[in-house]
């Protein structure tokens, strides 16, 4: 094993971001917001299946840029930024579904619909596990990186699908609040709630992708993407690549 | 790499014009095609308008009328409506979810040729207006959720 780097600046502001974020979102979402007028407790629910939604668009939004950044500069830094955008949308894909099933069952009456919004995003869960299964097929690493790039860039169309679907079609779900043609009221308690907890996964996912970047790169042999920081002493790497 | 390095230079420019042909049709798709086929439920003026709708089971939508619930041992009946017609609705199981007078409904099950929607499913549509509950006193608002 090699001893572990000392994290850059990036690495260190974004932890600390991640976890003052996420306490101020934790003791706003539950002790600061009031439970909704309708929904009661359950709409609380919204504070991690918003952002858990939210912090997947953003990945498959990654995963497109750095798939055409592969296809046009064939650098297999790329390659490994979208493979790790996409492992942590798929997740947080997944997150959204499960917890989105746990909002209907006390709110809509029902665990799971054949509604629109739901059968997109299983959709876009499907197509994004398979881009992280396309790059497998390949002989070489750089035919399976080509095809993953192509699948990262066509299945990012089914982002707006899903987001839009409740405005284009009739659906169960309820239009978006925020990110919507038509914003809706939402108390000012719970706005905050939505907005810090949203902050918080944002951080914490980005943070991720970098750690999850860093393997990716030594599992390919290549340089460490991350310089030591200016100062800090020089770690010898020992051990052999793999 | 085994690809010849010229191939490899042009491949992405067909890649991303295949891109573009591919978001351009489902574009199109999801604009024109889908629309008319992706009906989750019907409205109540729809229900009545289309006679050839009785007797199949489908979806039907809208708003619970305030006052019209009335809840038996054998299920629950109301009238729903768009804000144009009503139909009234009984359904063979007490609602779960967060039914309520004046919110947005959705039930599965048979329009009759006696003008009764009876249904086995109700699920609960509920708006995209978010706030506290009303302080004790304050007259209950009615939301619109139809859409």
């Amino acid at each position: 094993m090699n001893p572990p780097r000392p994290p850059g600046l990036l690495d260190r502001t974004l932890t600390a971001g991640a976890a003052l974020t996420s306490a101020a979102a934790l003791v706003v979402a539950l002790a600061v917001a009031p439970p909704d007028a309708l929904q009661g407790q359950a709409q609380r629910l919204m504070y991690v299946h918003v952002p858990a939604a939210w912090l997947a668009y953003a990945c498959f939004a990654v995963v497109l840029v750095a798939s055409v950044a592969y296809l046009l500069r064939r650098d297999l830094r790329w390659d490994r930024r979208a493979q790790a955008a996409g492992e942590l949308g798929v997740g947080m894909t997944a997150l959204a579904i499960v917890l989105g099933s746990l909002w209907g069952r006390p709110v809509w009456g029902t665990w799971w619909v054949w509604d629109p919004r739901l059968v997109t995003t299983v959709v876009l869960l499907l197509v994004y596990a398979g881009y992280l299964s396309v790059r497998g097929l390949g002989d070489d690493r750089a035919t399976g990186a080509r095809r993953a790039a192509a699948v990262g860039i066509l299945g990012f169309v089914n982002v707006p699908v899903v987001h839009f679907s409740v405005v284009w079609w009739r659906t169960l779900h309820q239009p978006a609040t925020v990110l919507s043609p038509d914003p809706a009221p939402m108390d000012g308690r719970m706005a905050l709630a939505l907005l810090l907890s949203v902050l918080a996964f944002s951080l914490a996912g980005w943070l991720v992708v970098r750690r999850r970047v860093r393997i990716l790169a030594e599992r390919d042999g290549g340089p460490a993407p991350q310089e030591p920081p200016p100062g800090a002493p020089l770690v010898v790497r020992a051990g052999t690549r793999s | 790499m085994t690809v010849p390095d010229t191939v490899r230079r042009r491949a992405p420019w067909r890649l991303l014009t295949l891109a573009v042909v591919v978001l351009a049709a489902v574009g199109v798709l999801a604009a024109t095609g889908l629309q008319g086929s992706l009906v989750y439920y019907k409205t109540t003026s729809e229900l009545l308008a289309d006679p050839s709708l009785q007797g199949e089971r489908l979806r039907l939508g809208g708003l619970v009328v305030p006052a019209s619930v009335s809840r038996g041992p054998d299920g629950v009946s109301f009238v729903l409506t768009d804000g144009v017609q009503e139909v009234r609705v009984v359904n063979s199981e007490q609602p779960r979810g967060v039914f309520t007078e004046g919110q947005g409904a959705l039930v599965e099950g048979i329009f009759g040729a006696d003008g009764v929607f009876r249904s086995d499913l109700l699920l609960v549509k509920h708006g995209n207006e978010y706030k506290a509950p009303e302080e004790p006193g304050e007259p209950p608002a009615v939301k619109d959720v139809s859409r």
